[in-house]
């Protein structure tokens, strides 16, 4: 089957139930890409199909057919957020970094605090308390670090 | 693992062997992990294109079995006729397993603590199934017989979910250990009317209608009466996310809440 991986056009011949998180470390070395629960909950393995966040760990292989899979690889190491992500130490164990970052990406221009934490919501983070991984998104998007009542609360 | 392109090519697929439909695969691919799933052989409905849409036939609002939570939540169609279906998706996992995880599919997994379910229920919905040999229509409220079990043919797949117009104002409610990444310890759907109509999940083997309370609500408006009989009338179980106890004392204070907050 084909897919486009970061974009380049690849063509593989797995299983087509292989879940998509064994496809891209195994068959491809991709290993930014991590597993935490393996059920869905914790979000370290997302990546992005077709611009969308989704759960690599739950998807079969065959579901990317012709789709466009994007992972932290992609970011080459040098994505603004990811600076970020170190400036404000909103990476500690590093686990749940990867997922994050994906996740964060496909929010809109000017997110609210609000906004990214419902975009987060489905990653899970046992270092940080999330303050600092919220800082590193609302700077990112040039937002304040406020909620919309004007408190200051991932200062 | 076979792939289906387009729905006659998958019903005859499953006319002529027994494989279990794979939508988003945000449960199955979960059990599958885990070794705890009993089927071996699957067909994968992820690209059958025409299941996808979200319309209106007649007065019906028609979802396709492979909408998405994120289809529903960003549906003008479903906002406006059934916002809380809406509700319910926006609470269901988060945005990685909304943007994959199908109403078609929360209905199949069959799961007592499906969040779509109570609102489906409550909204007279009914199940649209179709093999190669025609299209039959069941309600929502008919369709389980028992836990994780249903009236759905192996050769049948889930096709649509048909919602008749809601009259009253609607209201859902879920509890779980967060707002998001939570399967339910309990939650409820309710409509305000005349007739009152009131869905819950995760109190019973199925998502049940509590009729009986409908009924007492409808007839008194009396709602510590309408409390009253919901304790009687449902019987949940201790498991691994919640008790009994608290399960029975939740319900009856989200029915309390339901009517306070649509009066």
């Amino acid at each position: 089957m084909k897919f486009t991986l970061n974009g380049e056009t690849r063509e593989i011949a797995v299983n087509p139930a292989t879940r998509l998180i064994d496809v891209l470390r195994e068959e491809f070395g991709l290993t930014g890409t991590k597993e935490g629960c393996g059920e869905g909950e914790c979000g370290a393995c997302t990546v992005l199909i077709d611009g969308e966040p989704v759960c690599s760990c739950i998807i079969p292989v065959s579901q990317v057919a012709s789709a466009e899979v994007t992972t932290i690889e992609w970011l080459n190491g040098g994505h603004p957020l990811q600076k970020l992500f170190m400036d404000e130490v909103g990476a500690q164990c590093g686990i749940c970094t990867p997922g994050m970052i994906m996740a964060a990406l496909s929010l809109g221009p000017a997110p609210t605090l609000d906004d990214v934490r419902t975009a987060l919501a489905g990653n899970l983070c046992r270092c940080t308390g999330y303050a600092a991984i919220y800082r590193a998104v609302l700077k990112w998007r040039g937002m304040p670090l406020e909620d919309g009542a004007g408190g200051a609360v991932v200062a | 693992m076979r792939s289906a392109t387009s729905l006659d090519d998958a019903l005859r697929i499953l006319r002529d062997e027994r494989r279990t439909p794979v939508a988003g695969a945000t449960d199955l691919y979960v059990a599958l992990n885990f070794g705890t799933l009993e089927q071996k052989r699957f067909l994968d409905i992820w690209a059958v294109e025409e299941l996808r849409g979200i319309s209106e036939r007649g007065d019906m609002l028609v979802l396709g079995a492979l909408a998405t939570y994120t289809s529903l939540i960003r549906s003008p169609l479903v906002a406006r006729r059934l916002p809380m279906l809406v509700e319910a998706a926006r609470q269901v996992g988060g945005v990685q397993i909304q943007n994959r995880g199908t109403v078609g599919g929360n209905i199949a997994n069959g799961s007592p603590a499906g969040d779509s379910l109570p609102v489906l229920a409550a909204a007279d919905a009914v199940v649209v199934l179709r093999s190669v040999d025609g299209e039959r229509r069941v309600l929502l409220t008919q369709y389980y017989t028992g836990y994780r079990a249903t009236v759905m043919r192996p050769d049948e797949l889930i096709v649509a979910i048909e919602v008749p117009p809601v009259e009253g104002k609607q209201w859902f409610r879920k509890v779980g250990t967060r707002a998001a990444q939570a399967i339910s310890k309990i939650v409820m759907a309710g409509v305000r009317s005349s007739h009152p109509r009131i869905a819950f999940g995760s109190v019973a083997p199925t998502v049940v209608r509590v009729s009986r309370t409908e009924r007492v609500l409808a007839s008194t408006g009396d709602i510590d009466e309408g409390a009253g009989v919901l304790a009687e009338e449902i019987a949940p179980i201790d498991d691994i996310r919640s008790t009994a106890e608290y399960r029975l004392r939740v319900a009856t204070n989200l029915l309390r809440r339901f009517w306070a907050e649509t009066s």
